[in-house]
């Protein structure tokens, strides 16, 4: 062979290497994907996605098929966008035992249900990192409610739903000692560290929490959960982990045993202990902050006293489901018969019937107990499991059709399989490492199908690189056919966890488009430029302000002194849809605020400087955006400046008129 | 033979006409529609006989820019002289009817058409008024630029489409006065032909 053949087949040869090199990452997306989720300009998207935000603590609004973000709706964090946790107003929703705390850790979200259907009143949110459950008004799009949590560490299997807003749950994440009683060594787990699962009452007409009972469990890690529904419904399922109740090097520790629990809880039951007067009253302290759409205020109060009723002594609330391998999803199929596991540490997926379940409680078809509560046995509950589903089974939805999606978060993938024969039908890779997925309407009795949602960890490679940290990502498949097709992948805010979704007319139709002034109760409301005024109180001064296109009344305050507190109490005079109105200090060391027509807002304000300082509204709002501004006067401590303002000086450009302050 | 009875069928079309104007005193007279990019919804404005309603106080705001009046309905006097003359009139198609009285019928017509006309110059008065007596201290001021909305029909202006009609209460005004003018005219023919 002659040497230049020679090289040019090891040439070959390194070239054909190279081309078999794996493509792992391979986009699988057919032909008709981009007309399937194009939105055109002026049309609206077909259904509404809420996404949680992870350690963002906020709630992504999103469209589909379009994936398109709506809004940002601030729910566990300050958010200086709008004022939220910085106003005066909203500064209690986020109080808490621990004083206020303005951030947290956010996963799930459960959309009020009626009969088992999304009847688009509200949505309930969890907190993870100090226990907390709130309810955002979805016809406001703003978080009204927020409850503490007491005996809870790590609100994780919250906030999951009865099929008719009955309950609300928060399951702890960490077994704890009870409030107040945790000053014991980690050795003594076993003895002082406990499971509490709180089933919170939601009022029927006006959606307020009240944590109704706790229940005091086994120290396990309550993870996720999922309440029955039809046959089932009086039942609420959450999968737990740790049955060793190991307390170090738990990755191992707490692997060690071959199957876990899934702890299914009589709470039609439970609510029979607690009328007959079996619960003990608890001394605890938790938070309870309310916002009222009238006042426009938010109020916290601590609330000191919580029922517990003991699973160890009422035998028959409580039953343990073995569940292999580190239970995760704990989901239930729309026809509340099929409780779905997900052993993320498994190589299969038990489904559990609800109908053995209930034949082997009434036999009493235990195999042991586990601190008091009776463990059924496993072949005696399962339905069927699904084999080789995948790696790391987490999450299951459904489609109403009789078939599930599982996530699989190891092989990154997933998994549709028919729930009656527990056969696998299909499956599609997902980029990359997906946690959460989301069928529309899927953890309903009528899920709404069409399509589905993977909320993915990791996105290397998908769009374009913001330095060492990515967006996170969601995967958009219609799963209108026999095999689920990829249609779209789009960024997301936060780290994404559970979503809900439904279809949009449910929400669009009871949408508030401006709060009306003549309904505005705000102690500090001004209701018309007339009513405009600046009142000192010894060292606090009250602005009673309006914004209007294209002006501030006042616009000029002087009189203020180093030292005061002054308070703007601002008050957007329109009254159309859309025209919010900003409003701004130099140097505030808070926030601006955002103010929708016909709401007050109050800005809390401390200059520390004597001089001059503009004020300014912060969202472009008319043609004389630029000039809705005016001037603060600051003069030192103890100077005598007399408290005037002006109001509206067009055509002597601010000699007069002038009005005085008023004194109390 | 002499008669100076009115013919029957005019006696219920008079009673008919009274009944509908006693109807527009009540339900909106004219309607203003405007459209512009920013208010893909429309805004809408209503003059009753006595008041202004629908979303002035938005058109009010929008007006700020070009030194445009504000409207305020109790600064129209015809509010409150509109409603009663339109009860007399209502009542005196009434009288004619149940008095058999021609006179009274000639009156009314004529009394109401000139009634009609002026209504008509006030409203267009207004209107010139409300467009061309703007603030010299207008933040927009667009050279030659005036804003009287149209009469009747559609106009453009600056960004603004706008659109104006009679409303069910000023239909039935317009109505009323065409069949009071027929009426009288034919009652007229008849007296004659039956001296």
């Amino acid at each position: 062979m002659k040497t230049y053949q020679k090289i040019g087949l090891a040439a070959l040869a390194a070239v054909s290497m190279v081309a078999c090199k794996p493509k792992g990452t391979k986009n699988v997306v057919s032909g008709d994907a981009a007309e399937k989720v194009y939105v055109a300009p002026g049309k609206h998207d077909e259904v509404y996605n809420f996404v949680s935000g992870g350690f963002n603590g906020q709630i992504s609004v999103v469209g589909l098929p379009s994936g398109r973000t709506l809004k940002i709706v601030p729910v566990f964090s300050v958010h200086p966008e709008n004022g939220y946790g910085f106003s005066e107003e909203t500064k209690p929703m986020l109080e808490t035992s621990h004083g206020f705390v303005p951030w947290d850790d956010q996963h799930h979200l459960a959309l009020s249900q009626t009969k088992g259907e999304i009847d688009g009143r509200y949505l309930f949110a969890n907190a993870n990192n100090t226990p907390r459950v709130a309810k955002i008004d979805l016809t406001t799009f703003r978080t009204t409610e927020i409850l503490e949590i007491p005996n809870s560490a790590g609100n994780h299997s919250s906030p999951f739903l009865t099929e008719n807003t009955e309950y609300v749950v928060a399951g702890t994440r960490f077994a704890v000692p009870a409030d107040g009683q945790g000053d014991v060594p980690i050795e003594s787990f076993k003895e002082n560290f406990k499971g509490y699962l709180s089933f919170i009452g939601i009022g029927k007409e006006d959606g307020k929490m009240d944590i109704t009972f706790q229940i005091e469990a086994p120290g396990f890690n309550f993870d996720l959960s999922h309440a029955g529904k039809g046959k089932s419904h009086g039942w609420f399922f959450f999968s737990c982990y740790n049955s060793e109740q190991a307390n170090t090097l738990l990755e191992v520790n707490a692997s060690q045993n071959e199957k876990d629990f899934i702890m299914a809880v009589n709470w039609k039951k439970a609510e029979e202990y607690l009328k007959a007067g079996k619960a003990k009253k608890m001394a605890v302290e938790y938070a309870h902050n309310t916002f009222d759409e009238s006042t426009q205020m938010a109020k916290s109060e601590i609330l000191k006293e919580v029922s517990v009723l003991s699973a160890k002594e009422l035998k028959d609330i409580c039953y343990l489901i073995p569940c292999p391998k580190s239970p995760h999803g704990c989901d239930i199929d729309p026809t509340g018969e099929y409780i779905i596991g997900s052993g993320k540490l498994a190589a299969l997926i038990p489904v559990f019937s609800f109908d053995k379940l209930m034949q082997a409680i009434e036999k009493k078809d235990f195999s042991g107990e586990f601190d008091g509560i009776p463990i059924l046995k496993y072949e005696s509950v399962l339905h069927g499991e699904v084999q080789k589903p995948g790696l790391g089974p987490l999450h299951t939805e459904f489609d109403g059709k009789g078939n599930a999606y599982t996530s699989m978060f190891v092989s990154s993938e997933i998994v549709k399989w028919d729930i009656k024969t527990c056969k696998v039908l299909d499956r599609q890779p997902t980029f990359y490492s997906t946690g959460h997925l989301m069928v529309v309407g899927g953890d309903t009795a009528k899920p709404y199908g069409k399509y589905l949602v993977a909320y993915n960890k990791i996105t290397k490679d998908r769009y374009l690189p913001t330095g060492p940290e990515l967006a996170q990502s969601a995967q958009l498949f219609d799963i209108s056919g026999d095999k689920m097709k990829l249609l779209l992948d789009f960024p997301t805010i936060g780290e994404p966890h559970y979503a809900q979704a439904g279809p949009a007319e449910l929400f669009t139709k009871n949408q508030v488009k401006f709060y009306k002034l003549e309904d505005n109760k705000h102690p500090y409301v001004t209701k018309g430029e007339a009513e405009s005024k600046v009142v000192r109180e010894g060292n606090k001064v009250h602005v009673y302000m309006t914004s209007i296109r294209s002006h501030f009344a006042p616009d000029n305050i002087e009189g203020v002194k180093v030292g005061d507190e002054v308070y703007f109490h601002v008050t957007n005079l329109e009254q159309d849809w859309d025209v919010p109105h900003g409003f701004a200090i130099k140097g505030a060391q808070n926030a601006e605020l955002l103010i929708m027509p016909g709401e007050t807002s109050t800005l809390k304000w401390v200059p520390l400087k004597a001089g001059m300082y503009p004020m300014y509204c912060t969202d472009f709002c008319s043609a004389l955006h630029q000039e809705m501004q005016g001037y603060v006067r600051v003069s030192p401590a103890g100077s005598n400046t007399p408290l005037i303002y002006s109001l509206n000086n067009k055509k002597d450009n601010a000699q007069s008129p002038v009005k005085q302050g008023e004194t109390k | 033979m002499k008669t100076n009875a009115i013919q029957k069928w005019s006696k219920v079309l008079l009673i008919l006409l009274g009944i509908g104007l006693i109807v527009s005193i009540f339900v909106p007279i004219w309607s203003i529609f405007l459209n512009a990019p920013q208010y893909p919804e429309g805004l809408a404005m209503y003059i009753h006989s006595n008041k202004v309603s629908g979303e002035y106080s938005i058109i009010n705001g929008l007006n700020h820019y070009i030194g445009m009046k504000e409207i305020h309905a109790d600064e129209f006097w015809e509010f409150t002289i509109l409603p009663y003359a339109l009860g007399i009139f209502a009542i005196l198609c009434f009288l004619a009817a149940f008095l058999n009285s021609r006179k009274i019928l000639y009156t009314l017509t004529g009394v109401y058409l000139l009634f009609g006309v002026g209504f008509v110059f006030d409203f267009w008065r207004w209107l010139y008024d409300y467009g061309h007596n703007l603030n010299p201290q207008a933040a927009i001021i667009v050279p030659g630029m005036s804003y009287q909305p149209p009469l009747l029909g559609y106009k453009q202006l600056l960004n603004f489409e706008v659109w104006s009609y009679p409303n069910i209460g000023g239909g039935i005004m317009i109505g009323a006065g065409v069949i009071l003018f027929i009426l009288a005219i034919m009652e007229f023919k008849l007296a004659k032909k039956s001296v």
